[in-house]
């Protein structure tokens, strides 16, 4: 007769076997008819991309400047994750689905393959997602496809559209904000992103204007070969308020995928922004082959005293992910919280987390992290929090959880802190935990079985986090967590 | 209702279960005491199907069924209730989400309509009121900072709210004070059915004052050494366990 251990060990082996069958519910591939250019990447291949889309000239330098310096640095080999060789001429730099007009002026126009994605991945662009008060650009491989709810946005003198199309229609605001953040050679990834970014959005709230709905862009990857490189700005004037909600997946293939987003967020006086990511880009398979590499670089200024951002993320896709939503707080007494939540299961790997620079008085930053490890994953925090000199009295505090399911993964805390001043707080405070037999146990007696348990024992677990996001997205969120870990015990 | 015969279990390859014989019928109250480390807790977790025990030899079987074949969730659907003697805390999951999970899972198993949100609210406000559990705990994560008397009481709120036809009570009694005690035992007289039954495992009498036992049954080094009615339980108060030896 087989003994306990054994036959518990045994029990979990299966069951974490059991991990692979978790299918990606968002791997399917439109067939869609779309143009894109040669592979790789040079000057002609820049000047093309701002050609394709009549950029200004200062547009067109701006990228070219940002391919130099990039050309000049190396990918950063820092972080705790093992990211194989990618070969940059060997990728597409702009796809863009095929359509009959320049501009689409209704639905009507738009590939009913196209919009049967978006029904699919329950992003419905007409009238539905009207209804639920929510406002949708769409990202489709490199080009925006349609942004919903326009005119109450305009009523209000809330800018929000495509990157492109603040291009051509707003070029002064782009051109005073692009970079004011994130400077072009800010690190690797972010370098290239400013010489290929071919769309994404631009949010404009102008001065005590409180946008009456959540605005939201959904990026979806859909040609094969493609590199994603989205350039979110956005800007909220003295007083303005925005919640803001972004989304992405892709699908499944066996080749890895680069998506190498830039998104920056200006504050001013007493502005507030909340930015909310569902992240859910193709994970790879169960052996770790294909994924999306996500390298992104996020970064908000409260620029302005009494200004407030706000990075919510549940990362639970892509197989690589070097990811760390950041704040310059310079305004005094302005504030900044980062709340995460990062599932990895199988054979993904994250490196995520966030900086705070603290620069203005009384600034506070929250950083609250809960990493799930799960499979053969690697998980790790990496956050720097830093007290320059003139930050008196600022506060920051950091919570940084993880939580392991099963023997065969891995938890990483990197915290830094520096402190330049003699009135600056900083705490910090670490757990790893499992989830123990006896909650499961606690859990089965009542009636649940495993996977509910588990199920109920994660979204606890995350849920100062998920309580951070909008309503209808946090529901998503707690599906996707239970859908990233079916399986998986620990 | 409970049929144990000639149960042995051990646990790490130590024998603690050496052949406990056990028939609980419907409508009873047993009541099982004996010393620390005399397999009392071995008893109630086999019941309810904790893993990390073997089954050497012997069975159980619970309304005619198999026991020992049915998983841990299975044995709660089909109606056994387990009260911990130290109830885990679940951190971020509250009461409600709790427990409307497990009613929902027990609902579903039986081939119920899940209560609805107002259905459910007002059960747990009845049964609240049945165990004197404050309104506050209910929005509370599971027994995430509640006192040890709380966490009992929640326990008991719990057997409340799942009905079970057999109860297993372990050790609820332990570090209660005499108020939280009554609560607690008026509460399970008042789910007391004849179709229900229930198994007291207690390490002292006291609790036996509120709950009156039909049988006891007294447990030492995993044998079942004496059973009797419930003035047996007065006598061990008074001479101890040392006398049966």
């Amino acid at each position: 007769m087989n003994s306990p251990e054994n036959n518990k060990k045994e029990h979990q082996d299966k069951v974490l076997n059991e991990v692979s069958n978790s299918e990606y519910k968002y791997g399917f591939v439109t067939d869609i008819e779309s143009e894109s250019i040669e592979k790789g990447l040079n000057e002609d291949v820049i000047r093309l991309i701002s050609a394709k889309k009549k950029e200004p000239g200062w547009l067109l330098e701006y990228r070219l400047d940002a391919y130099r310096k990039w050309k000049a640095m190396k990918s950063p080999t820092w972080a705790h994750l093992n990211i194989p060789p990618i070969d940059y001429q060997d990728i597409v730099y702009y796809s863009a689905p095929k359509k009959k007009k320049a501009e689409y002026e209704s639905l009507d126009e738009v590939d009913p393959e196209l919009l049967d994605t978006f029904n699919k991945l329950g992003i419905p662009l007409g009238e539905q997602k009207a209804l639920a008060g929510v406002a949708v650009d769409a990202v489709f491989d490199s080009v925006s496809v349609k942004t919903t709810f326009q005119d109450t946005l305009e009523e209000k003198g809330i800018i929000f559209c495509s990157f492109s199309e603040a291009v051509q229609n707003h070029p002064e605001l782009v051109r005073k904000h692009l970079s004011s953040v994130v400077p072009v050679d800010d690190n690797y990834f972010a370098a290239l992103n400013s010489a290929v970014f071919s769309d994404g959005s631009f949010c404009y709230i102008p001065k005590g204007v409180r946008s009456p709905v959540e605005l939201s862009t959904y990026f979806r990857i859909n040609a094969a070969n493609t590199g994603q490189f989205e350039r979110t700005l956005i800007v909220a004037e003295d007083d303005s308020y925005v919640s803001y909600l972004e989304g992405c997946t892709a699908p499944q293939r066996d080749e890895n995928q680069l998506h190498a987003a830039v998104v920056e967020i200006v504050a001013m006086k007493g502005a507030e922004v909340k930015y909310s990511t569902v992240q859910n880009w193709y994970p790879g398979n169960k052996e770790g082959k294909g994924g999306i590499y996500n390298f992104v670089t996020k970064r908000g200024i409260t620029k302005g005293a009494n200004s407030r951002i706000s990075w919510t993320q549940v990362e639970t896709g892509s197989s690589i992910t070097w990811k760390y939503p950041s704040c310059i707080l310079l305004g005094d007494n302005s504030s900044c919280e980062f709340y995460s939540v990062a599932v990895t299961n199988n054979h993904q790997q994250a490196d995520t987390g966030t900086k705070m620079i603290h620069i203005g008085k009384n600034t506070r930053s929250t950083i609250i992290s809960k990493g799930i490890s799960a499979g053969k994953s690697q998980n790790s925090y990496r956050g720097l929090v830093k007290m320059t000199r003139k930050a008196e009295n600022a506060r920051n505090f950091s919570q940084c959880d993880s939580l392991l399911l099963g023997d065969q993964c891995g938890a990483h805390t990197w915290p830094y802190i520096k402190t330049f001043n003699d009135s600056s707080v900083v705490e910090h405070e670490a757990t790893t935990s499992r989830i123990s037999e006896d909650q499961l146990f606690y859990c089965q007696q009542r009636g649940m079985d495993e996977e509910n348990s588990i199920r109920l024992i994660v979204n606890g677990y995350a849920k100062e986090v998920l309580n951070q996001l909008p309503m209808e997205f946090a529901v998503e969120a707690q599906k996707l967590l239970s859908i990233s870990l079916e399986g998986s015990v620990g | 209702m409970l049929q144990i015969k000639d149960l042995v279990v051990s646990v790490e390859g130590k024998t603690i279960l050496q052949g406990v014989n056990l028939e609980v019928s419907p409508g009873e109250v047993h009541a099982v005491m004996g010393p620390n480390g005399s397999g009392k807790s071995t008893l109630a977790n086999i019941i309810a199907g904790k893993e990390g025990y073997e089954v050497v030899s012997g069975s159980i079987h619970y309304q005619g069924k198999n026991l020992l074949d049915m998983d841990v969730e299975d044995r709660a659907r089909e109606g056994i209730f387990m009260g911990f003697q130290y109830p885990v805390e679940i951190p971020g999951v509250s009461m409600n989400n709790f427990m409307r999970t497990a009613i929902d899972e027990i609902r579903k198993y039986r081939g119920e309509k899940p209560l609805s949100a107002k259905e459910f609210l007002a059960l747990m406000n009845k049964k609240k009121k049945l165990v004197g559990l404050k309104e506050s705990l209910a929005g509370r994560a599971v027994n995430e900072g509640f006192s040890g008397g709380e966490k009992k009481k929640n326990e008991i709120f719990q057997m409340a709210l799942l009905e079970p036809v057999l109860a297993i009570l372990d050790e609820t009694d332990s570090g209660l004070d005499i108020d939280a005690l009554k609560i607690v035992a008026n509460g399970v007289n008042a789910l007391k059915t004849k179709n229900t039954s229930t198994i007291v495992i207690t390490h002292y009498q006291r609790l036996l004052d509120y709950i009156v036992p039909d049988r006891v049954h007294v447990l030492s080094d995993g044998q079942i050494i004496k059973s009797g009615n419930k003035e047996l339980a007065l006598e061990l108060e008074e001479k101890g366990y040392g006398w049966l030896e």
